[in-house]
């Protein structure tokens, strides 16, 4: 098949301040071709992509749309082009209904009318093969269904160029199967496609060809007939990776957390997590997988005392050093600060860092202090402890920042998750939690992440890590619990198991609550 | 499509500007508005700014008893904008000052009415104050509840609160009306001076200045280093982090709402033992609003604030001069008022922002 | 006990009333859907007031034989310009100079109740006194009614029909705002930059272009209350009694009762009207009651507030983006 060239980008170069997220990126999109676009988090395959989109603007390079050189300063010059993105995080009006999502921002001729409009989405479904409701307003729909009106939105414009920006990182894999189908209907149709993704096995089952980012620098791209999985994750970390994370032999291990019998509605009164039970054993540590949004958010949050717990559950936690015969302490019904008083020593690294982990304002020395600024009877915060530990976690783990006062909030991500982390492990805990430790940092300081929490199993420390790398989890963990739709559908010892085990496992029920057909 | 290589203005984040660099910027924006304002005045009057400015300035120190009133009015104002510190700091929008400090001007000027002839002075002040602290906290509480359970929107709560307040004024100078048909209350216990502040120092607003001197340097205190105010920042910055850290952000918001009422009420209670006297619908007068921007702008430092609401003061009382040494009427105060907060609201942007003209390449760091 | 005479006298105090706020409350709603919270209203209504009354009094002072289609036009252009003026001022420092909109908004609103205030004191002493301000021309177009021409209507008609032209225009007003929202393109763009800017931006909205011309457009909407208070209500005159300042306010609370929709605004200004005057023909209410009565609309509005809290109804929220500002390079 002969490939026409839909757009060119030449030299571009996209600065954050003093980050360079782009560095002179020069990239080929071709017409009846998917495009993989590959690399870790924090590659700038996103930013690259929203320049396209008329996000952001390059400082640098140029940008050619069939062989002609074009401005893209703002999404409605990219439309013009024939470009349409798919966001990772959707960008929809709740209140508004698919069909006014679909036609917003459009300038066509004549009076609004949603009728019409909703007889040419419901078209332009049957052509591509998926269905929505022109009718049902945003709010109401499933994540499958936003997606769906997010590039039925694209199409009803005309795109001809899409870019889809990780748009399985949500979808059960029968949705994503769906997708492809749906890509590929589109690829026939003669149209461009790029996805963003750095899931490699679908990068080898959807994609034509893949370009490599890797640290905002282009790479270089290879047909993906002509490659496989090992050759793409050279070209995306630049040399082989053989993980090799020190995986001693857990040490005595007792039970620190037992879970019982746990389930959790979110505030629609949807189901989150269904009568979880486990028990995480000091001196080791316990893996968490599943795809997102499986209920890993909701259960960390649940022990540490931040979600509604319903009746029935009991989460039981021992300390170090308390007989093993001794009652442990009674988590649910207690509020973090009762959890606190009770002398539970539970440490919390949550996904979110800046918005639930820390205060992004303050410098290091204030968010040293929001872990124990209660001490003491006086009215006033003690802030000579606090500063110190600030100095040593900045040593220790190679913190770079200008000084100990810096908002933490301008920090990069790995800074960011070295002050997190330093301080919780600074209480000394009986049980760690960490959600998505390593998300966005880059190896070197993912690997001091790595260590850190195997210091602290070798303590015995009972460390739950929920992690979205497989390959990680296999290596880091001693066990792997795998949720599904909110239940456990399975532990696995990590020495024995292998990646496909854990994968069929994260698939295993069919997701309850789930809108899908 | 389009030839043009790129817009031609983009805007870029600065980094962490300086304090003196912040300052200058902010210090040239007054400057410039001050020229403003000037030309406004002239393209009005056709008198010589320079001769307003100096109006404005005998107009607020050209004599001690003039000196003594702006002092005691920026007291005023100080002692509102630091009421409305700790809500700012935890990102509540309480724009309900005006009716916090009027319902604490109701309470004393109802004590002060009622007990004046059976209460010893210092006895009914202290009551008076802690009457008008509880009210004042009472007009804070009750929206921050509402915000805190079920998330109503805070920002027009309490504005919708301030009317309230005023009508209850109303019904009070109404009722309290002396003499009959003057439609005001007028000066409360004249003869005895029974509830009014006592002069401190020898000096007839030593208390007024006390007090709030006293205010400013406790909630500065209290925001920066007591624990109660680490709490605030936090819930300022990320109610997760706080609910996260153990913190009740529901306790966090009531009790940060009760004691920044309390404080605007403790103003009301100044307003009239402390200088009015009396109590109308005025006694608020507007700075209940004024003392918003005046928080804002401070970023809850409340030493900053006295520098603000002296400027503030200074221009009404130099425009209240110059209305009646040129003939005009003393809203010209509002308008400068206006000039001068416009160009310091828009010269934070040139703080923050870096605006980039087309072609020119970012300057290495 | 209340007479039929006075039932008809306290309606038509309500929608006199009304009227005024209903304009201030429309033009905050259009404001207000593209996610600008102007606190400004009472300012901007200053000067819409201002800028009429200023206008047709220069015209009428320097022009023995005024010319009422020329008064009427130049009242009008010169308050919906000063307004939107305002509220240009309001957009440059919120969306381009990206400053906090409820400092601005409160700016704006001691701002414009300076000019307000100053400039009408000035048109009094030009005038020779407070009251004396003659626009007799121009209050006599936006005064005059059918019902004076015909009084043959009766009742029906001295309830409807006694009112000057602005009253039908604000209603017209406040149904093609309605339409307008619901029902064209622009106004299903501007209600996603209002919902949420970053999903309208990238629908190739131009977001700063939307939050601009509604908050002007809007500020000049309300600025027709003032002008319709100055001309009508207190019948061309201008008085420093910061009533103007108190019925913006009651604007801005209208807008929360209507939850949003203009409609609704239409019998909300009413009944706040009503709920104004009331006091008046209570019977056996002393002067002070009837402050605690004129409580009555704020008091409700709080209620509305509280309501639609509760009962989280999504049609019934404020625009989600409401008070935000909005940057599209940040990060």
């Amino acid at each position: 098949m002969e490939h026409t060239c839909a757009i060119q980008l030449k030299n571009i170069t996209k600065r954050f301040g003093k980050v360079v997220a782009n560095d002179s990126v020069d990239l080929t999109i071709n017409r009846g071709e998917i495009l993989s676009l590959l690399g870790e988090n924090g590659s700038g395959k996103t930013t690259l992509m929203n320049m396209l989109a008329g996000i952001y603007f390059p400082d640098e390079g140029e940008i050619l749309v069939n062989g002609k050189p074009v401005t893209i300063a703002s999404p409605k010059d990219a439309f013009a082009n024939g470009i349409g993105m798919i966001h990772q995080h959707f960008k929809l009006v709740d209140v508004f209904t698919a069909a006014e999502n679909i036609v917003l921002g459009l300038e066509e001729e004549g009076k609004l009318d949603l009728k019409a409009a909703a007889a040419r989405i419901t078209d332009i479904c049957q052509r591509y093969g998926f269905s929505i409701d022109p009718n049902k307003k945003v709010y109401d729909m499933s994540v499958s269904e936003k997606q769906t009106v997010e590039i039925v939105k694209v199409l009803y414009r005309g795109a001809d160029i899409l870019i889809l920006d990780e748009p399985t990182a949500v979808l059960t894999p029968q949705e994503t199967d769906r997708l492809f189908d749906v890509m590929r209907n589109m690829k026939a149709d003669g149209k461009a496609m790029v996805i963003i993704t750095h899931k490699l096995h679908e990068v080898m089952d959807v994609s034509d060809r893949v370009a490599v980012l890797r640290k905002g620098k282009y790479i270089g791209d290879v047909a993906t007939s002509e490659t496989n999985p090992q050759a793409l994750t050279d070209m995306m970390v630049g040399h082989a990776v053989t993980l090799n994370i020190n995986r001693p032999e857990p040490k005595n291990p007792i039970p620190r957390l037992s879970v019982e019998n746990l389930t959790v509605y979110d505030a629609m009164g949807v189901k989150r997590l269904d009568n979880v039970s486990f028990t995480a054993m000091g001196g080791e540590i316990l893996g968490i997988a599943g795809i997102a949004g499986s209920g890993q958010k909701e259960l960390l949050e649940a022990i540490a005392g931040l979600q509604n717990i319903s009746a029935g559950a009991s989460i039981q936690y021992r300390a170090i050093g308390s007989p093993e015969d001794a009652p442990g302490v009674q988590l649910v019904g207690k509020t973090p600060l009762q959890i606190k008083q009770a002398g539970v020593s539970l440490a919390f690294v949550p996904e979110d860092r800046l918005g639930m982990g820390l205060v992004g304002t303050m410098g290091m020395t204030g968010n040293m202090l929001l872990r124990s600024y209660r001490k003491g009877h006086s009215i006033f915060t003690n802030r000579k402890a606090p500063r110190k530990l600030a100095e040593d976690v900045m040593e220790r783990l190679e913190v770079v920042t200008p000084n100990v006062a810096f908002p933490v909030r301008r920090l990069s991500g790995g800074n960011v998750q070295k002050v997190l982390v330093g301080r919780e492990i600074a209480q000394e805990p009986s049980v760690l939690m960490t959600a998505y430790a390593v998300r966005g940092l880059d190896i070197n300081t993912s690997y001091t992440i790595y260590n850190l929490l195997t210091e602290q199993k070798m303590q015995g420390v009972a460390v739950v890590y929920v992690g979205e790398d497989l390959d990680v989890l296999l290596e880091l963990c001693d066990r792997i619990l795998v949720l599904c739709g909110g239940q456990v559908s399975g532990v696995v010892d990590a020495r024995t198991t292998t990646k496909e085990e854990v994968g069929l496992l994260m698939t295993r029920f069919k997701k309850e609550g789930s809108k899908d057909e | 499509m389009n030839n043009k290589k790129e817009p031609l203005l983009r805007i870029a984040k600065r980094d962490l500007l300086p304090w003196y660099k912040a300052y200058g910027i902010r210090l040239a924006a007054v400057l410039v508005s001050l020229v403003v304002s000037g030309l406004f005045i002239f393209a009005v009057t056709k008198l010589n700014p320079v001769a307003v400015y100096e109006a404005i300035f005998d107009g607020a120190f050209g004599s001690p008893r003039r000196s003594w009133v702006t002092v005691r009015d920026t007291m005023m104002l100080l002692c509102i904008g630091i009421g409305l510190a700790p809500a700012f700091k935890m990102k509540f929008w309480n724009i309900g000052a005006e009716g916090q400090v009027l319902v604490g001007g109701i309470v004393t000027a109802g004590l002060m009415r009622a007990l004046g002839s059976s209460l010893p002075t210092p006895v009914l002040l202290v009551l008076m104050a802690i009457v008008s602290l509880l009210a004042g906290a009472l007009w804070g509480i009750i929206p921050a509840t509402f915000k805190a359970v079920w998330n109503t929107n805070e920002t027009l709560f309490t504005l919708m609160m301030n009317y309230v307040a005023i009508q209850l004024t109303s019904y009070c100078v109404a009722l309290w009306e002396n003499p009959f048909g003057s439609n005001t209350v007028g000066i409360i216990n004249q003869k005895t001076k029974a509830g009014w502040f006592p002069r401190v120092f020898g000096l007839e607003y030593g208390l007024n200045i006390l007090l709030v001197l006293a205010l400013t340097v406790g909630m500065f205190i209290y925001l920066k280093y007591s624990k109660q105010g680490y709490e605030i920042s936090v819930v300022g910055d990320s109610e997760r982090t706080a609910r996260y850290a153990g913190i009740n952000v529901k306790k966090v918001t009531i009790r940060t709402m009760a004691i920044s009422g309390a404080i605007c009420g403790m103003a009301g209670f100044i307003a009239v033992a402390g200088s009015s006297h009396t109590i109308s619908t005025s006694t608020a007068g507007g700075r209940g609003f004024t003392a918003i921007i005046v928080a804002w702008l401070a970023q809850f430092n409340t030493f900053v604030m006295i520098l603000i609401s002296l400027l503030l003061v200074f221009l009404q009382k130099g425009a209240i001069q110059i209305a009646s040494q040129f003939n005009l009427n003393d809203y010209a105060s509002q308008i400068i008022t206006g000039i001068i907060l416009f160009f310091i609201l828009g010269s934070e942007f040139f703080i923050n922002y870096r605006v980039i003209l087309r072609g020119r390449k970012e300057a290495a760091k | 006990m209340i007479s039929g005479t006075q039932i008809i006298q306290l309606l038509q105090s309500a929608v006199v009333f009304g009227t005024v706020i209903m304009f201030g409350a429309i033009g905050e709603i259009l404001t207000e859907k593209s996610g600008n919270l102007n606190l400004g209203v009472p300012g901007i209504m200053y000067l819409g007031g201002i800028a009429g009354l200023a206008a047709s009094f220069f015209y009428e002072f320097n022009n023995p034989d005024p010319s009422p289609v020329i008064c009427l036009i130049l009242s009008f252009a010169a308050a919906f310009l000063a307004s939107a003026l305002g509220g240009l001022l309001y957009s440059f420092l919120t969306i381009t100079l990206r400053a906090n909109q409820n400092v601005t908004g409160l700016t704006l609103t001691i701002f414009g109740s300076g000019v307000a205030n100053f400039f009408g004191g000035s048109l009094n002493t030009m005038a020779g006194g407070v009251g004396q301000i003659s626009v007799a021309t121009t209050s006599g177009i936006y005064r005059a009614n059918i019902y004076n021409k015909v009084p043959s209507l009766g009742t029906a008609g001295s309830l409807l029909l006694s009112y000057g032209f602005m009253v039908y225009l604000a209603i017209v007003v406040a149904v093609l705002m309605a339409w307008f929202l619901n029902r064209t393109r622009t106004g299903l763009n501007l209600r996603a930059v209002g919902e949420n800017p970053a999903t309208a931006d990238a629908a190739g909205i131009n977001v700063t272009r939307y939050k601009y011309a509604a908050t002007c457009i809007g500020a000049g909407i309300s600025g027709m209350g003032g002008l319709y208070y100055t001309m009508d209500y207190i019948k061309g005159t201008w008085a420093n009694d910061g009533t103007i300042e108190a019925l913006g306010w009651l604007a801005v609370a209208l807008v929360i009762f209507a939850t949003w929709k203009s409609l609704n605004a239409i019998w909300g200004s009413y009944l706040f009207g009503l709920l104004s005057w009331m006091y008046f023909y209570v019977p056996g209410l002393t002067r002070s009651s009837q402050e605690l009565f004129k409580m009555l609309p704020y008091l409700v509005t709080i209620l509305v507030l509280i309501a639609i809290s509760l009962r989280k109804k999504r049609e019934n929220q404020p625009p989600a983006s409401l008070g935000l500002p909005y940057f599209r390079e940040e990060r």
